[in-house]
């Protein structure tokens, strides 16, 4: 076996004649300013954001990965949902008594709605901890673990999507300019859903119930949530359906896709949490993002 | 001019354990204090590295040494900035490069070239910088064809060959370095030790953990010695070597 090629190389440290000891502060060291963990926090937010080649990647390595050795590979997501849609428009449409043309396009945008807000919320609980490999390994900006898991999600609703074409080319639905409204909308949900994530991904790397707590809530959201069925129908006691954030997102995706604009309300809420939601968050952030690999 | 300073920094593992890790453990504490309250506060820390002072300035290939569970790997990955110190402070100037598990960030479903990239991603690289060097990783690694094929299908040796060319094609100004294990037949061994003789020159600091005394002396020219997560002694390489042999029962 060979000798490392001209190892040592001549210019070792300097400090070595001096009899130092490495093993202490030098006496001249004057500590550099500590940044605040505010501005931590927002180095690791944007730092995260400019490593997108890092995070689109690994968002089409996870798809790939579901669907690898498969025919269709993520076509599969277009099929499941399609004969979910398929079987259960004409069922309910039968059960509620309204015409299969009204009811199966607004069936199916709620389904593919729900679909993207509850993985969201769940693969936003395990957004952490299941990168707990990286985080012990490397330091990478966390947010990197949240921006992937939302482009993953996005593309996964890119191939849902195709479900809605189609059904909205057999019935004929064209929403016109209105349903340009739908971009601000899923940027919005888009942005509510990046908070939503890093609060849930941190607080459930901590207290390793919360995940099952936000999975058996998710259950009865389900139900409260109008996807099935129409806020109208509720009469007077609208509020119920109003209390409910998913609710807002809802509309502000669906209405405009169908030729309708989302309600004021809609908007405030979606603002709104918006707002507050990012506020907590960050704050959140600062204040325990240095503790997060003790937590994994 | 990079440098790595610590300045009396203490890591102190939380060991959440079934009780205090649970939601119900800790709302229980807020709403009824005392008794519980001494349940939940009475979790245990493990304090890993306990008020260790370092400087290790440009030029400095320092040595790790130290009985097992000393704290040389918590350490390192304070020095990577994977923790962050209880108490103390950490100074570091310079780009790092960590190599301490040699197959971090793979997927063995895709093939070797998606991992070249991947990885390269990982360390900071950009895809297109990645690209401009497949070539020359693809040609260290000798895998040819088997580049195109889902890493699955690779010997263990082969994970360890695409790996270490990855890790290794960037110019790092800090390497830390966790225990080689150089798993590869002779010819390859060889070579990695000539690819990794130059790496370590290009890198102004190395900081190596590891228990062979004779590589340590091959490598370094500093150490530290630690001992139940508080440093020892710190200085030449013989020095330091001798007094931790001369402890070692």
């Amino acid at each position: 076996m060979s000798q490392p090629a001209a190892y040592p190389p001549a210019s070792l440290g300097q400090t070595e004649a001096a009899g130092f000891d490495i093993a202490k502060l030098p006496a001249d060291f004057v500590p550099p300013p500590i940044p605040s963990e505010t501005r931590l926090a927002a180095d690791d937010l944007i730092g995260g954001l400019k490593r997108w080649e890092l995070w689109r990647v690994l968002a089409w390595q996870d798809i790939r990965q579901r669907y690898r050795r498969s025919m269709l590979g993520p076509l599969w997501i277009t099929l499941s949902m399609g004969v979910m849609i398929g079987a259960m428009g004409p069922l309910y449409s039968a059960l509620f008594h309204v015409p299969l043309a009204d009811y199966l396009p607004y069936l199916s945008l709620g389904l593919l709605i729900w679909g993207l807000v509850s993985t969201l919320v769940t693969d936003g609980c395990i957004c952490l901890t299941s990168a707990e490999a990286l985080i012990k390994q490397v330091r990478v900006p966390l947010s990197i673990h949240v921006f992937r898991t939302l482009t993953r999600n996005i593309m996964i609703f890119g191939h849902n999507i195709v479900v809605y074409i189609v059904v909205a080319l057999i019935f004929r639905i064209w929403p016109g300019a209105t349903g340009l409204l739908v971009i601000p909308g899923f940027i919005l949900l888009a942005l509510n859903a990046t908070w939503i994530m890093l609060l849930l991904g941190m607080l459930c790397a901590r207290f390793r119930d919360i995940g099952m707590l936000i999975g058996s809530l998710l259950q009865v959201v389900f139900f409260l949530s109008p996807i099935f069925w129409r806020p109208e129908a509720l009469g007077n006691r609208v509020i119920l359906a109003e209390i409910n954030p998913v609710f807002h997102f809802m509309q502000l995706i669906r209405s405009p896709l169908l030729g309708q604009a989302p309600s004021t309300s809609n908007w405030l809420v979606a603002i709104g949490l918006l707002i507050v939601g990012w506020g907590f968050t960050f704050a959140f952030f600062a204040r325990f993002r240095r503790r997060l690999a003790y937590w994994l | 001019m990079s440098s790595i300073v610590f300045d009396a920094v203490t890591i102190e593992f939380p060991l959440y354990q079934g009780g205090s890790r649970s939601l119900k453990k800790s709302l229980l504490w807020r709403g009824t204090g005392g008794k519980v309250a001494h349940d939940a506060s009475n979790r245990i820390n493990i304090e890993a590295v306990k008020d260790v002072s370092l400087s290790i300035q440009h030029g400095d290939r320092v040595g790790l040494v130290g009985p097992n569970g000393a704290g040389k790997t918590t350490l390192l990955r304070v020095m990577a900035g994977v923790y962050e110190p209880t108490r103390g402070h950490v100074y570091v100037d310079g780009h790092i490069c960590p190599l301490f598990d040699v197959g971090f960030g793979m997927d063995l479903d895709a093939t070797g070239y998606d991992n070249i990239l991947l990885r390269g991603l990982y360390l900071g690289l950009k895809v297109e910088e990645i690209r401009g060097k497949v070539a020359e990783i693809a040609e260290f690694t000798e895998l040819g064809a088997y580049l195109d094929m889902p890493m699955r299908t690779y010997s263990s040796g082969m994970i360890m060959r695409l790996a270490f060319a990855v890790s290794t094609c960037i110019a790092p100004e800090i390497l830390l370095m966790d225990e080689w294990i150089m798993a590869g037949d002779a010819h390859f061994l060889d070579k990695a030790r000539r690819r990794l003789a130059e790496f370590v020159n290009r890198s102004s600091i190395l900081v190596l953990a590891s228990h062979s005394d004779q590589l340590m002396r091959e490598w370094c020219n500093k150490a530290i010695y630690m001992n139940a997560g508080a440093v020892r002694g710190g200085g030449p390489i013989d020095q330091v070597l001798d007094q931790y042999l001369a402890d070692a029962p």
